[in-house]
């Protein structure tokens, strides 16, 4: 454990610490920011007034749009010249979301991330491999900061590249790898197609941190036994800090939030009521000391519980779920829960980017049938037939060994899939259920 | 000396590509030759046109997807076995087709054939080195 005196601080200090934190972040965020100013007035709600723990279910929620309504520096709660880095999701649906950090912000984002590498068993005697993409996603630049702030050695790869990456893991000794899962699925089918004398168990690698897409204990089975290494889940999202938000311990049951920096509820994604610890729904976000970009309850769509358990590790902190799902779009295809994410975590693996598509599904017989449609675009349109052919048999692959169900994957022309409001209509259900 | 191609992604199915040759007369671009490669649910339709380059843009402009792919128009008699001999040519030096189609118009008393191949370059210098007319853009398209 990096910083016992929080990650195992006793629960009842925790929740006053929290407390206070929270009070501070109210107050920033309704002095700094005129759209907190507004909802907060709107609803009654004067932070001053603020007393446990319990009064935040008074404050509005931060719903994504608002986010990409003020796009770019709307919700900036500091003068620019104390922002010294922005950060920007493409989002999967739609507008970027932008967000800024102060020194500060740098300072805390690194400090959680570098307890999440020593959740993972990881130490200043690590080399870890961070290939997960550099730039304006939060990925790359988390881990890596995470990393030096541990003291740990970087390798700062970025994403692609799989020979190289698989290259890397042997010469210089990497012991910790850090990628998407799916990606750690891509390098093990590399090894196993094209580069057979590579063995993974030969090499020094003895875990991974994955993230940035939702993946199931399958997958993590499956990564584990093809590289031989532990895969620990880590969870972040952009809004809120980055990855570093929670993250799992060597128990891999459940991710530990990082409750002295974000506080998290649960709420009912119908009616926004906040409920009891263990029930299952939205996970909601406030951050607590993040100066630059203030968060206050923050829908994140993430469909989860949370829950305090005596955890071996030691560690304190409230523990959520395996994030699985999220609130608007969650299938059920013959029994096997799916959401568009995965799908779309899938297409941009194999296409390299942001795809268009659109997911049916009916029911032929008793049996569930899924046709996925992709948009052809530039990138990926070849001259040769069975190349296309190829690449639709790949998704297809791909769809079934990630997500364990099989979908016709029908290659389409662009700008043909059906969007409301520049936003696609990700999936037509056309089954009575 | 490359002929210029247009492939054009269609789906395989009714109206598709009328709507894509709708762009192309109403530009005024004329084709020369067409032929389309397809599965059951798409097809790659190959052509080649009097103006690539206005051709191309104004299928992009609505919204198709569409590539231009250097190609090599070979000029052969019109007689048995003449075919033949290009193919011969092209197994001796280990230059595989991808895919090949023969032009509607003949130039004079002789057919052309429009071949695609992973190493143009390579296969031009065959075909020049063996003696065989490759047919320039500006002879074939007059552009």
């Amino acid at each position: 454990m990096l910083n016992k005196q929080y990650e195992a601080m006793e629960v009842k200090k925790l929740k006053e610490l929290q407390r206070e934190r929270l009070k501070w972040s109210l107050t920033h965020a309704y002095n700094n920011v005129p759209y907190y100013r507004q909802a907060f007035d709107k609803a009654k709600f004067n932070p001053d007034k603020f007393s446990s723990l319990d009064d935040l279910k008074h404050v509005p929620f931060l719903m994504k749009q608002t986010m990409r309504d003020n796009y770019p520096f709307g919700l900036f709660a500091v003068p620019m010249e104390k922002v010294v880095r922005i950060h920007s999701s493409s989002g999967t649906t739609g507008n970027a979301t932008v967000v800024g950090y102060t020194k500060n912000d740098i300072e805390v984002w690194a400090e959680v991330m570098a307890r999440t590498i020593a959740a993972a068993g990881g130490s200043e005697k690590d080399i870890i491999q961070v290939a997960y993409g550099y730039g304006l996603f939060t990925g790359g630049l988390g881990v890596h900061y995470g990393a030096e702030k541990l003291g740990a050695t970087v390798i700062p790869i970025s994403g692609g590249n799989t020979e190289r990456q698989l290259m890397l893991i042997k010469d210089f000794g990497t012991t910790m790898l850090a990628c998407t899962p799916s990606y750690a699925i891509n390098m093990a089918d590399y090894v196993e197609k094209k580069m057979p004398d590579y063995d993974f168990k030969k090499t020094k690698l003895k875990a991974g941190i994955f993230g940035a897409e939702p993946w199931t204990e399958n997958m993590r089975k499956e990564i584990e036994s093809r590289m031989g290494i532990d895969a620990y889940d880590i969870y972040g999202l952009s809004e809120v800090i980055g990855p570093g938000v929670s993250c799992e311990c060597s128990q891999k049951s459940g991710l530990h939030v990082f409750e002295d920096h974000f506080y998290v509820e649960v709420i009912d994604p119908e009616t926004g009521e906040v409920l009891p610890e263990g029930e299952k729904g939205e996970i909601v976000y406030t951050s607590l000391t993040k100066e630059a970009c203030p968060v206050i309850r923050y829908r994140s769509r993430d469909i989860t519980r949370i829950y305090r358990d005596a955890c071996k590790c030691g560690r304190t902190l409230i523990k959520m779920e395996k994030v699985t799902g999220r609130s608007d779009d969650m299938l059920i295809i013959r029994g096997v829960n799916v959401f568009p994410m995965q799908i779309e975590a899938v297409l941009m693996e194999i296409e390299g980017t942001e795809p268009h598509y659109q997911i049916i599904v009916d029911r032929k017989g008793a049996l569930d049938d899924v046709e996925i449609m992709v948009e052809v675009n530039e990138k990926i349109f070849t001259d040769e037939l069975g190349a296309l052919k190829g690449l639709a048999e790949r998704i297809e692959q791909r769809i079934r060994s990630a997500l364990g169900i099989s979908a016709k994957i029908t290659l389409v022309e662009p700008s043909t899939l059906q969007r409301s409001e520049g936003k696609a209509k990700r999936v037509i259900d056309k089954r009575q259920l | 000396m490359n002929v210029t191609q247009l492939s054009l992604f269609l789906e395989n199915r009714p109206g598709h590509l009328q709507n894509a040759l709708k762009v192309l007369a109403d530009e005024g671009v004329n084709i020369m030759t067409l032929t389309i490669a397809e599965v059951a649910d798409f097809g790659i339709v190959r052509m080649i046109v009097n103006k690539p380059q206005k051709a191309l843009e104004a299928l992009r402009q609505h919204k198709f997807v569409c590539s231009p792919t250097d190609v090599l128009a070979i000029e052969l008699d019109d007689k048995p076995g003449s075919l033949l001999k290009a193919l011969e040519t092209f197994s001796k030096r280990n230059l595989n087709i991808e895919y090949m189609y023969a032009f509607t118009e003949k130039r004079g008393d002789r057919a052309v054939m429009i071949f695609k191949f992973a190493d143009i370059e390579a296969a031009k210098k065959a075909l020049l080195e063996e003696g065989f007319n490759v047919v320039k853009k500006i002879d074939l398209i007059g552009e």
